[in-house]
């Protein structure tokens, strides 16, 4: 994580204009904090800020070591009597004929080819509207922009009633498709493609005498390596933790992915005749979250530099 | 020669450009455009018990509308709004403002741990808070037990919406504080350096440099965060079981749809459902945009 690899990161999405602005802005960090004492009063609340967010987190690790047992008769924020997790999280495994890991086979499917592609597509047409003039472009631009305000939520019913009658609910397609737009990628994409790819470079490559495929494949797509690396984090989180569409879209618990699991286990407890496993619910959470937590923290740069490119829209 | 080839060359890109966002124009149109023309059309019909399916107009729009569930709905996600988006971005920006100031011990730290959060699915943060909030392995019974106290869990019907409201807050505040603080970034040196030669103390640079900065930022987060209120189902969806008595059906008007779409088989109304509040959050987000902005070229 070293500094200079983010600096043509941050630096190549600001529009050309901001760029020395940002620059200067980088700059000045170092400089402020010469003269700048550390306030103990500031840190003290930034740390009850952390506490906060931290601890439910903490409270799941404590509590994925506890046998149910102990999770109704132990103090929730310290250890039970038995240390418990390696049980739990084999428990978990073996459940239901092993049916967690087929949820988290089913979650890696979507998020591969439902995130994968959705940043796919996001990055063809992201590198079209910024390097090409042709019809129907500044349409495609208001479309998009528009479709940014509007959230998967708001689709879901209305995508189901349509699925439906086309008959492709309860097939991964129906947990697919949605997930393959992403205006904001594509946003990001278009911002990240315009200020990371000179014009003079595609120009060369063209006089040279290269089809548009080959420019774009050997050519733009290297530059584009940072914002396509954050559009795949973001989308990946988006499919991840996918719970509304899923949750409309299948019946049949062999195509679910690891939230709507997770869910139907926690439902169970209150079922006529169900089976109460609390345990699994926590320690399964547990696994649920440890892949994108790790990704997040391996993949900081991009995603804080990403965030950075999204707010200068205006 | 020179002009072939520079009509060639002029032409060439005009139908690759096209092609590199047909992909996205065509899966767009497929699942973006298509499912909101079919809600519109489904929403003009109603399968009655006599005749089945019949084309009634905008009788489904009449019906939801003059149905007091749609608006407890809309009540409960407007006071989310008018409570927790305030909150939330108030929380965000204070952090934000915080970090950037330099005075944190251990900043990159808080940014990251602030943030974390947002990776957690909402299916997990709310199983997480609604297990804590609960009374009979939560930390609401611990800390009774601990203190002898005899609070009782926020999962009551008059609480539910602000243990809501908390969750959301923890899902999403490090989120807005990264797109604040990624404002906050952008601001020219010059000004701080100017601000400091005319004797500005620290609350007067946050006012009269920081705050004006990012109003952009400022409105796209509010933005953001008046859909997603409006749009709020996850969590009331998640709690329902852990809360079957707090969070009614017809909660939150997507909640309500989704019902009416199971449950009910009433795809005209929830289509309904869908296309008002789609509609409805469409002009608030607008009016803000236009605030923001109009304030901008003051």
């Amino acid at each position: 994580m070293s500094a200079p690899v983010i600096v043509p990161g941050v630096t190549g999405r600001r529009p050309s204009s901001l760029r020395p602005t940002s620059e200067r802005a980088r700059r000045r960090r170092p400089a402020g904090m010469r003269h700048r004492r550390r306030s103990v009063p500031l840190t003290i609340l930034m740390g009850v800020a952390v506490v906060y967010t931290l601890l439910p987190l903490v409270w799941l690790l404590i509590n994925a070591t506890k046998t149910q047992a102990d999770l109704f008769s132990t103090f929730g924020l310290w250890f039970g009597g038995e240390f418990a997790l390696f049980d739990n999280i084999g428990r978990v495994l073996a459940y239901g004929d092993g049916i967690f890991g087929r949820w988290l086979l089913n979650t890696l499917l979507y998020v591969v080819v439902g995130a994968g592609g959705a940043t796919l597509l996001a990055t063809l047409g992201g590198y079209a509207i910024a390097k090409f003039r042709f019809r129907g472009r500044s349409a495609a631009i208001a479309v998009v922009l528009g479709a940014v305000a509007i959230p998967g939520t708001a689709l879901a019913v209305p995508t189901f009633l349509m699925f439906a009658r086309i008959g492709i609910t309860d097939t991964p397609l129906a947990v697919i498709l949605p997930s393959l737009i992403s205006p904001f990628g594509l946003y990001l994409m278009w911002v990240f493609a315009s200020e990371s790819i000179p014009d003079e470079l595609i120009e060369a490559a063209r006089v040279d005498g290269a089809s548009e495929l080959r420019i774009f494949a050997s050519v733009c797509m290297p530059l584009l390596g940072p914002g396509i690396v954050t559009v795949l984090l973001f989308t990946t989180v988006a499919t991840w933790n996918n719970y509304f569409l899923p949750l409309i879209m299948l019946r049949n618990p062999d195509w679910y992915p690891l939230t709507i699991g997770l869910n139907s286990w926690n439902n169970q407890a209150t079922t006529a005749g169900g089976d109460a496993i609390f345990d699994l619910v926590i320690t399964g959470s547990l696994l649920a979250i440890i892949p994108l937590i790790a990704l997040f923290l391996l993949l900081q740069r991009f995603w804080q530099s990403g965030l950075a490119a999204g707010s200068v829209k205006e | 020669m020179t002009s072939t080839t520079r009509a060639r060359r002029a032409g060439a890109p005009r139908l690759a450009g096209l092609g590199f966002l047909a992909p996205f124009a065509i899966v767009f149109a497929l699942v973006f455009l298509a499912p909101i023309a079919y809600a519109l059309f489904l929403s003009l019909f109603a399968d009655r018990l006599v005749g089945g399916v019949q084309f009634v107009g905008l009788e489904n729009f009449g019906s939801i509308l003059s149905d007091p569930r749609f608006w407890s709905g809309v009540g409960n996600v407007a006071l989310f709004l008018l409570v927790q988006v305030p909150i939330m971005l108030f929380l965000s920006l204070l952090v934000a403002l915080a970090i950037d100031s330099g005075r944190v011990h251990g900043a990159a730290f808080v940014r990251l741990s602030i943030f974390l959060p947002y990776a957690v699915p909402a299916v997990v943060a709310t199983l997480m808070w609604g297990f804590m909030y609960g009374d009979r392995f939560g930390l609401v019974r611990g800390f009774n037990e601990l203190l002898g106290t005899s609070v009782s869990s926020p999962l009551a019907p008059d609480t539910v919406l602000a243990a809501i409201g908390n969750i959301v807050t923890w899902q999403f505040v490090g989120y807005n504080m990264l797109i604040f603080f990624a404002a906050l970034r952008t601001v020219p040196a010059s000004l701080y350096e100017a601000a400091e030669i005319d004797g500005a103390g620290e609350l007067r640079v946050v006012t009269a440099i920081k705050l004006p900065a990012i109003r952009g930022a400022l409105v796209i987060a509010t933005i953001f965060s008046i859909i997603g209120s409006f749009q709020l189902f996850n969590e009331p969806s998640i709690l329902r079981n852990l809360a079957p008595n707090a969070i009614t059906s017809y909660f939150t008007p997507n909640l309500w749809a989704y019902e009416l779409s199971f449950s009910g088989q009433q795809q005209g109304l929830a289509a309904a459902v869908a296309i008002l509040m789609g509609i409805l959050t469409a002009v608030i987000a607008y009016l803000v945009q236009l605030r923001g902005m109009r304030r901008e070229q003051r």
